[in-house]
């Protein structure tokens, strides 16, 4: 193979690291949701590569990020209902006028 | 027929889930389908208990052949780890005990929450749901394969024991001392997380140990009992070998689950739930749990002892059994509550079991954890039933007379209280409290009068003296006489679903004792108990003068407990016959110390709560007060300092100004004045407005914003990371 | 070789271009517009990797389903995309100080580790085996995962709907 395994997890983890500063540094709830999207990406790079570097004839890799995805999925269905909810209720989508729990 | 049973066993705790599932999820709004699904849920697991149970005493060489059935479950690693069933005779008998008292207990509530009444429980419904998951964790706990899924329906009691204790949660007492049901619930689950936390480390030591927690791997694999027992213990427990220490953190879950000292105190609490709970929770079934447990471990235990023929951990466990049995029943005989002296009995017979199983008197501890849940079970849902014919008056003082106008609670209360005091030959607590004793008195003349066996004993024996006195003074106070209130004097007896659960149970509180006498008796090979459940561990000798002496207490107890109290029966709001005389030899101090259990409440309060919150104070203090304040201290203390220094260089340059004539001085004071009010005061102001602030910055960090959270949470994996990296290099 | 070495650089790019213009643009319409980007490049990945099932899993899910859902979010909530919002939060200095820390870190880490590499051809046929696998050995978590899609497609609906 002419790839190292490293290039990949390299990049994985510099698309983690991008979608988490996405994550902390939006203001906005859908901005949030895409960071997730992207850092669940990322792990998702990892377990594939991880499969076809380590454990090529075994295809645990792989199914696990089946499962990555169909909770991907699950978690952007319901994060966007909330988003969507909270916009109804609130009238915004700026998570930082959502503080009900401040102290 | 045998395979299929056991083949079933699975079924058992399903079939009270389900029940739970259903109730809370849709039938919760009618009362007749939910005790209906629970009861038949219980009467389904019970048949089936049954089934295996009887099955498995016609097994021929079950104990060393034990059915096992598993089922992957899930991976760890390169291994698996499996769940399953386990048949063997500890747990058939057991199983026999627990699905027919829960069941008889399930029926008694369709009574006591007042069913068709109109006093009826606005939470009927979820009641029974509740009890059936509480069925359904003890049922687990029976039928597992290893010390998980034991922990985990350990586990799920304690949550039940939580929310059926708190059942009342909304009733509040006048006396603000007096604790709440929601107190108490908190309390117990409180309590024994401390116990449960011991366990946890006890099973996780073990995992480390032999790599499996399935039963056939670990208690019943003899070559890894061996192994066990000669390994070292950690460091911290001296010189203990693995196997007593393992057993020793495990008999920490005992503690907390079983009420043993010093953990003891949630159980008299527990008392505030509705009475079948009592029944179900504090005598039959979860405290048994605990003695189940360290009967389940007990191959841990003996194993130790044939090799060194000394265990530490056995000594330990004897001691706190004898000790919680000796100081409950001491304070049981002040108790004025009817359940009350029922929670101090159930505190002290489970001393007797744990005891026994300290003496290695394993086949005596299991025999009487069987028939005392029957006749605990039958106590306290005889109390319940007073408790409802007078109308929930619980105070034995304002009792009394109940004799002819509750015959049915009478007379199977009085069976019940026989064989809790042990009255001879025809009571089932006779023969197994016997095989106690007996088994201690022969330890102890094993080992001579000075080891630790005979103050087993000794203990052992004067809290039986004490157990048949209370009991006594119990009946005698609630029965006998004249009614001593306008409750008592309205009485009534109970429905048909309260008496029959309690005749049923009198029949075995009777009988049972009779599976268990000990072969000197009924010629060889005819102790069926021993039998099957502990043959291969040798037979307690019968000791005639053991026998008689324990015959004699429990008839001499009960002899004197009706001279004091029932001879001459007690008029209203006469004092205790007990607290004058004790009063009059100066030992009133005493009984008040009984009456309040030894203060072992006020104790802990004092101790470990009260400890606790100063802990949270200091902790407070020291990020206040040392940190925060002596650095806004240290800024005003500088800022004094350049003023003062300023103001002195002014001072000068004054002085040096006018040359120095009187008036200088009057100048200086005045300007001293100016400088005390607007320099110094500001600095003391801004002293407090800095502390004001600081707090206010502090608080601020509490946002309420997710992001500012997760931040913190990246700094901490960064450093983590960080400190990983350093680690490495 | 070379082609692959190419191919690789390019997809890098392309994603992490698309990545960083997914959290820093203005305008939240190009933002997930960037996204979707960003996922085909993931699934270059996935080819790349030789694992063509998940390619076109990723192309479905992500870039059909979910890049679509975010624009829904963003069509129905778009009062709020007016040019003049600030979208960044006053910590954002600091979330990207932490964020390349975290790599660097990661980075060191992942390239210190001997991975214990096997030089082996896949498997032919991986999509059978891979459906064997999931009906299999997998049986219990997959239909678990079917039964949280069930959840998250009632508990959306149920969040999202107008209160009556």
């Amino acid at each position: 193979m002419a790839l190292s395994l490293y290039w990949y997890l390299i990049v994985a983890a510099a698309l983690f690291c991008i979608g988490l500063y996405g994550v902390l540094s939006r203001r906005n709830a859908i901005g949030i949701l895409m960071g997730i999207e992207l850092m669940l990406n990322a792990v998702n790079i990892n377990l594939v590569a991880f499969w076809r570097y380590l454990t090529p004839s075994v295809l645990t890799g792989q199914v696990f990020a089946i499962f990555a995805f169909t909770v991907a999925a699950a978690e952007a269905a319901v994060g966007l209902a909330l988003v969507i909810a909270i916009y109804r209720s609130r009238d915004t989508v700026i998570v930082e006028d959502v503080d009900l729990m401040k102290w | 027929m045998r395979e299929f049973f056991f083949n079933l066993t699975w079924l058992i705790p399903i079939f009270p889930l389900l029940a739970f599932a259903i109730i809370i999820l849709f039938t919760q709004k009618n009362q007749k389908l939910s005790h209906s699904i629970s009861i038949g849920a219980m009467s389904l697991s019970w048949l089936i208990g049954w089934g295996v149970a009887f099955s498995a005493f016609a097994t021929p060489h079950l104990g060393e052949h034990p059915f096992r059935l598993i089922a992957p479950w899930f991976p760890t690693g390169a291994t698996t780890f499996n769940i399953g069933i386990w048949v063997d005779p500890l747990m058939a008998v057991t199983l026999f005990m627990v699905t027919f008292v829960c069941l008889m207990i399930f029926i008694y509530s369709i009574g006591y929450m007042g069913y068709g009444t109109e006093e009826v429980d606005p939470n009927y419904s979820r009641f029974f749901g509740y009890i059936a998951l509480f069925a359904c964790g003890m049922l687990g706990l029976v039928v597992s394969e290893n010390l998980l899924t034991l922990f985990i329906s350990w586990e799920i009691m304690g949550l039940c024991s939580y929310l059926l204790i708190g059942f009342w949660f909304q009733k509040n007492y006048p006396d603000p001392n007096k604790i709440t049901p929601r107190q108490a619930g908190l309390k117990a689950f409180l309590v024994t997380k401390v116990g449960d936390l011991f366990l946890l480390l006890g099973i996780l030591y073990l995992y480390n140990q032999a790599g499996s927690l399935s039963y056939a791997d670990t208690l019943f694999n003899q070559e890894f009992l061996h192994q066990l027992a000669h390994t070292p213990a950690l460091p911290i427990f001296g010189g203990w070998s693995a196997a007593s220490a393992i057993a020793a953190l495990m008999f920490g879950g005992t503690v907390g689950k079983s009420a043993q000292f010093p953990l003891h105190v949630w159980l008299p609490d527990a008392m505030e739930g509705p009475t079948p709970v009592s029944a179900l929770i504090h005598a039959a079934t979860m405290v048994s749990a605990g003695v189940y447990l360290v009967a389940r471990i007990f191959p841990l235990l003996n194993v130790v002892l044939e090799v060194d023929h000394h265990n530490p951990a056995m000594s330990l466990i004897a001691f706190i059994g004898a000790f919680t049995a000796i100081f409950s029943s001491i304070i049981a005989i002040a108790q004025n509550d009817i359940k009350g002296v029922l929670a101090f009995s159930t505190i002290s017979q489970l001393g007797y079991m744990i005891a026994a199983l300290g003496v290695g008197a394993y086949v005596a501890g299991a025999f009487h954890l069987i028939t005392h849940a029957f006749f605990k079970a039958l106590l306290f849902m005889g109390s319940g039933s007073v408790i409802i014919g007078c109308h929930h008056e619980q105070d034995m003082m304002e009792l009394g007379g109940l004799k002819n106008k509750m015959p049915r609670t009478f007379w199977t209360f009085v069976a019940g209280g026989f064989a809790l005091s042990g009255f001879p030959i025809i009571t089932a607590g006779f023969w197994s409290k016997d095989e106690i004793l007996a088994h201690a008195w022969h330890e102890f003349m094993h080992q001579g009068v000075v080891s630790w066996p005979f103050f087993v004993w000794l203990l052992l024996t004067i809290a039986a003296f004490l157990t048949a006195f209370y009991t006594a003074r119990q009946i005698s106070l609630t029965f006998l006489g004249k009614p001593r209130s306008h409750h008592a004097e309205h009485a009534h007896e109970t429905p048909n679903t309260m008496t029959i659960p309690l005749m049923l149970l009198a029949f075995f509180a009777i009988t049972l004792g009779f599976v268990g006498i000990p072969e000197e008796i009924v010629g060889h090979g005819n102790n069926w108990f021993h039998h099957f459940v502990g043959h291969e561990y040798p037979a307690t000798p019968l000791s005639i003068p053991v026998m008689l002496l324990s015959a004699s207490l429990a008839v001499g107890g009960l002899g004197l407990g009706w001279l004091v109290y029932g001879r001459k029966p007690l008029a209203h709001g006469e004092m205790d016959p007990l607290e004058r005389g004790m009063q009059r030899i100066k030992l009133g101090w005493l009984y008040e110390a009984m009456r309040n259990k030894f203060y072992f409440d006020e104790l802990y309060h004092a101790t470990f709560i009260q400890g606790s919150l100063k802990l949270a104070e200091v902790f407070y203090k020291i990020d206040n007060r040392w940190i925060i304040d002596p650095i806004v201290n240290l800024a005003g203390r500088v800022g004094v300092a350049l003023a003062e220094f300023s103001s002195f260089l002014d001072s000068r340059f004054v002085d040096g100004a006018v040359n120095g004539t009187g008036k200088v001085v009057t100048i200086l004071s005045r300007l001293n004045r100016i400088f005390d009010i607007r320099v110094v005061n500001a600095l003391v102001d801004l002293v407090g407005k800095s502390t004001q602030y600081a707090g206010g910055k502090l608080r601020s960090i509490q946002t309420g914003r997710v992001q500012n959270y997760l931040m913190v949470a990246l700094v901490t994996v960064l450093m983590a990371l960080g400190l990983y990296l350093i680690y490495l290099s | 070789m070379m082609v692959q070495t190419i191919v690789f650089i390019i997809l890098s790019l392309v994603t992490l271009g698309a990545a960083i213009a997914v959290v820093t643009t203005k305008n939240l319409f190009h933002s997930a517009l960037y996204l979707i980007l960003s996922f085909v490049g993931v699934a270059g990945f996935y080819i790349l990797l030789e694992a063509p099932f998940l390619a076109a899993v990723q192309i479905l899910v992500y870039v059909g389903a979910i890049a679509v859902l975010i624009v829904f979010a963003i069509m129905l909530t778009r009062r709020l995309m007016a040019k003049d919002l600030v979208q960044r939060n006053a910590q954002w200095g600091w979330s990207a100080l932490g964020a390349g820390l975290l790599f660097a870190v990661l980075g060191v880490v992942l390239v210190r580790v001997n991975w214990p590499v096997v030089e082996a051809a896949i498997p032919e046929d991986t999509i059978t085996i891979l459906g064997k696998e999931l009906m299999g050995v997998y049986v219990v978590p997959f239909e678990v995962a079917s039964v949280l899609l069930l959840v998250a497609l009632v508990g959306s609906i149920i969040i999202a709907r107008e209160k009556e």
